[in-house]
């Protein structure tokens, strides 16, 4: 009698297993998104960098279309490749930030950053009390009426392009890499998500799809770039690439273009004439944690 | 074939068992159901559902990950006894820690595969396939030595489980030299996992030289611990012989490795609070708190009491053999290994992140469900091999003739 109701027992336990496991799999095959979303010439896709010209070519019609499909709008895919002897480097003149952030709106609507459930802000302006640079002693979610505020300066920090990116040292597949001109871009397509490059940056210069992005369609830009603001997707990893879309145009980055007291300066470090080189051989620069030798190409200046 | 007759064989006795062995084997199936219904969740909403964000991109699973390498590189100090000073009592038993050693690395790969948020694109990482960058990136050659360990545990007991099932002495030329590969390969692999942590700048925290003994260290009191219970689970429910001169030689490595491990975490605090540069920061955040935020101070000052706690009770077990000291130590040391070097380890590496923000961290409910049932998972590899294991060495399973 024991013996019976024991077995019973044990049956009910195993049937019970089955069903949640059953339950477990109709839930898989009902509606799952990682199910539905499925797209196999995205499963299939290579490395943007071992892609032969003409499988780029496919590769960006393709998109096109699915993105036509997917937003119901007419997007630009470019894969406009490095200028000759560019290399792109950035200066940010802390005398004049006033820390009014439209650096970093201009920057979440040009290259179609995710609004929301997981918001992503490429650009960080952090408020110090006067005094030293602690980033420990930094706000980051300060809300001033009035900007700037007295007793206090700006500092925005965004990817510092490091030329020894710890980032792509970290990354196991090749996902992420350093361009000719300079810009470290990330094959959205490639990227597994282990997040190590996230934790080897020392600038918080990467950010992560946390849930599938969200643009409100009237605001997609849709003059993209493969390696820059196309559309991503849940899970990745996304970072500032200076505006490639642009920049790789002659045009200047989002952020430069919109500053409204001009502190932000961009342009080729490899021309003796330009604007950044006169900056970084005329002006008193610095770095941001120049000790860990990551050789960023994103200087700090004061006026003078 | 033999071969085939033997996988045929080992099936049947991973079907057939006792109601104590179906009841373990249901709650597992039930724990691992649950917990794909979470990852479900998760590959579904994508890891919003986790608590981990920009500030801590890494949590729970990574902790767990840590944890588990070190479970599966502690098989070697069953390994060393065995097979070189050839002690009669460990050897006896050394097949059920190299099974250990298998189950754990599969639990590691596990919390890898339920921590990437793209898990589809797998192929990425498999060489010639996709692309590895080797060796370049610390986490390729955590993906080659963890890949390589898992093979060796792999061959090395289902050589010797066939062996014994058709009856034959096992050619130790054949086997030997993975054997003793296996042992340098287990320090590599918590090696490894301790650099991949150790040479990030970008984290204060982990960027210590000391990180790497440190692991082997704790490892190798974490892993033993839970090899002493399970085996005496085992000794409970079959008739395997364990004998407790066996056991209380784990202990005593044990000990010696608590002392180093308590050794080299206070050389970790003295040289970061007696610097006291800005970099003291995390320890801080973790001994005492930052700024107003304390979640994780309750979790180390807990693990630091089981742990010298347990280091106490060891040194009483020279000259006390008493086997239920002996468990309560080894209870205490696995909780108190797995605070340290979980959420005491991984978490505080981020806080406060890069610049200078804090944001706490606690694992989601969906994170506690997904690694309880790798863990689950992890339980039932290792019921289902070991059941094979003794019942080849009662001769219960052998081969015959048809």
């Amino acid at each position: 009698m024991r013996e019976d109701k024991k077995i019973s027992f044990i049956r009910r336990k195993f049937l019970k297993s089955f069903a949640v496991a059953a339950a477990a799999l109709a839930t898989l095959t009902k509606a799952s998104s990682a199910v539905k979303d499925f797209d196999f010439d995205d499963f299939v896709q290579k490395n943007f960098r071992e892609m032969t010209p003409q499988e780029i070519e496919r590769m960006l019609k393709r998109l096109e279309k699915k993105y036509k499909e997917k937003y119901g709008k007419d997007f630009v895919v470019k894969a406009t490749p490095p200028m000759e002897n560019v290399e792109f480097g950035y200066a940010l003149n802390l005398s004049k930030c006033i820390g009014c952030r439209q650096c970093v709106y201009a920057c979440v609507k040009e290259n179609n950053l995710s609004r929301k459930p997981h918001q992503i802000h490429y650009i960080r302006v952090m408020r110090f009390k006067t005094g030293p640079i602690d980033l420990e002693k930094s706000e980051h979610y300060y809300d001033a009426e009035q900007v700037p505020e007295k007793g206090y300066f700006y500092v925005p920090i965004q990817c510092q392009q490091c030329r020894k990116a710890p980032c792509v040292k970290a990354c196991p597949i090749k996902a992420t890499w350093t361009e000719k001109d300079g810009i470290v871009v990330v094959d959205y397509n490639w990227c597994i998500a282990c997040r190590y490059c996230m934790a080897a940056c020392p600038y918080r210069g990467r950010n992560f799809n946390w849930a599938e992005p969200y643009v409100p369609v009237e605001e997609l830009n849709t003059n993209t770039h493969y390696l820059g603001n196309r559309p991503r997707m849940k899970n990745v990893v996304e970072k500032c690439t200076f505006c490639i879309q642009r920049s790789r145009e002659g045009r200047y980055p989002a952020c430069v273009e919109i500053c409204p007291v001009g502190a932000r300066k961009f342009g080729n470090l490899l021309d003796p004439n330009s604007e950044v080189r006169r900056i970084i051989e005329t002006k008193r620069i610095f770095r941001l944690k120049e000790d860990l030798n990551t050789d960023p190409k994103f200087f700090y200046f004061f006026h003078s | 074939m033999r071969f085939a007759k033997f996988l045929i064989d080992s099936v049947k006795e991973v079907i057939k068992g006792g109601p104590l062995y179906y009841a373990w084997m249901a709650l597992l199936l039930i724990v691992m159901a649950f917990a794909a219904r979470s990852y479900i969740f998760q590959l579904d909403q994508g890891l919003i559902v986790t608590n981990m964000r920009d500030q801590v991109s890494w949590g729970l699973y990574i902790a767990n990950f840590t944890f588990m390498v070190g479970v599966a590189a502690a098989a070697v100090l069953l390994v060393v006894p065995a097979y070189i000073y050839h002690f009669q009592a460990i050897k006896e038993i050394v097949i059920l820690g190299e099974l250990l050693a298998f189950s754990a690395i599969v639990m590691c790969l596990g919390f890898i595969i339920v921590d990437l948020g793209r898990p589809d694109r797998f192929w990425h990482i498999i060489p010639g396939l996709g692309i590895l960058n080797f060796p370049i990136s610390m986490l390729s050659w955590d993906v080659v030595v963890l890949n390589g360990y898992l093979i060796l545990n792999t061959l090395i007991p289902i050589y010797l489980i066939y062996k014994g099932y058709v009856n034959e002495e096992p050619n130790k030329k054949l086997y030997l030299p993975f054997v003793l590969l296996s042992i340098p390969w287990a320090v590599s692999i918590h090696t490894v996992t301790a650099f991949l942590y150790n040479p990030l700048p970008a984290r204060p925290f982990w960027n210590a030289a000391i990180l790497a003994p440190r692991f082997l260290a704790s490892a190798f009191c974490s892993g033993p611990a839970l090899i002493i219970l399970i085996f005496q689970i085992i000794r409970k429910v079959s008739n395997t012989k364990v004998q407790d001169v066996a056991l209380f030689k784990i202990a005593e490595i044990m000990a010696y490795s608590m002392f180093f491990n308590l050794f080299l975490f206070g050389a970790e605090l003295f040289k970061e609070y007696y610097s006291g540069t800005i970099h003291l920061a995390p320890m801080e955040y973790l001994m005492q708190g930052l700024h107003g935020h304390n979640a994780l101070v309750p979790w180390i000052w807990t693990a630091i009491c089981l742990n010298v706690t347990a280091f106490i009770l060891f040194i009483l077990l020279r000259n006390i053999r008493s086997v239920k000291i002996m468990n309560i130590g080894c209870v205490l040391i696995v909780t108190g290994v797995w605070i340290e070097k979980g959420m005491g380890f991984i978490v505080p590496g981020f806080i406060p992140d890069t610049l200078g923000e804090i944001y706490e961290y606690m694992p989601s409910s969906t994170e506690v469900m997904v690694s309880l049932g790798v863990v689950a998972l992890g339980f039932f590899i290792y019921t289902m091999f070991a059941k094979i294991a003794i019942a080849v060495n009662n001769g219960t399973l052998k081969y015959q003739k048809d």
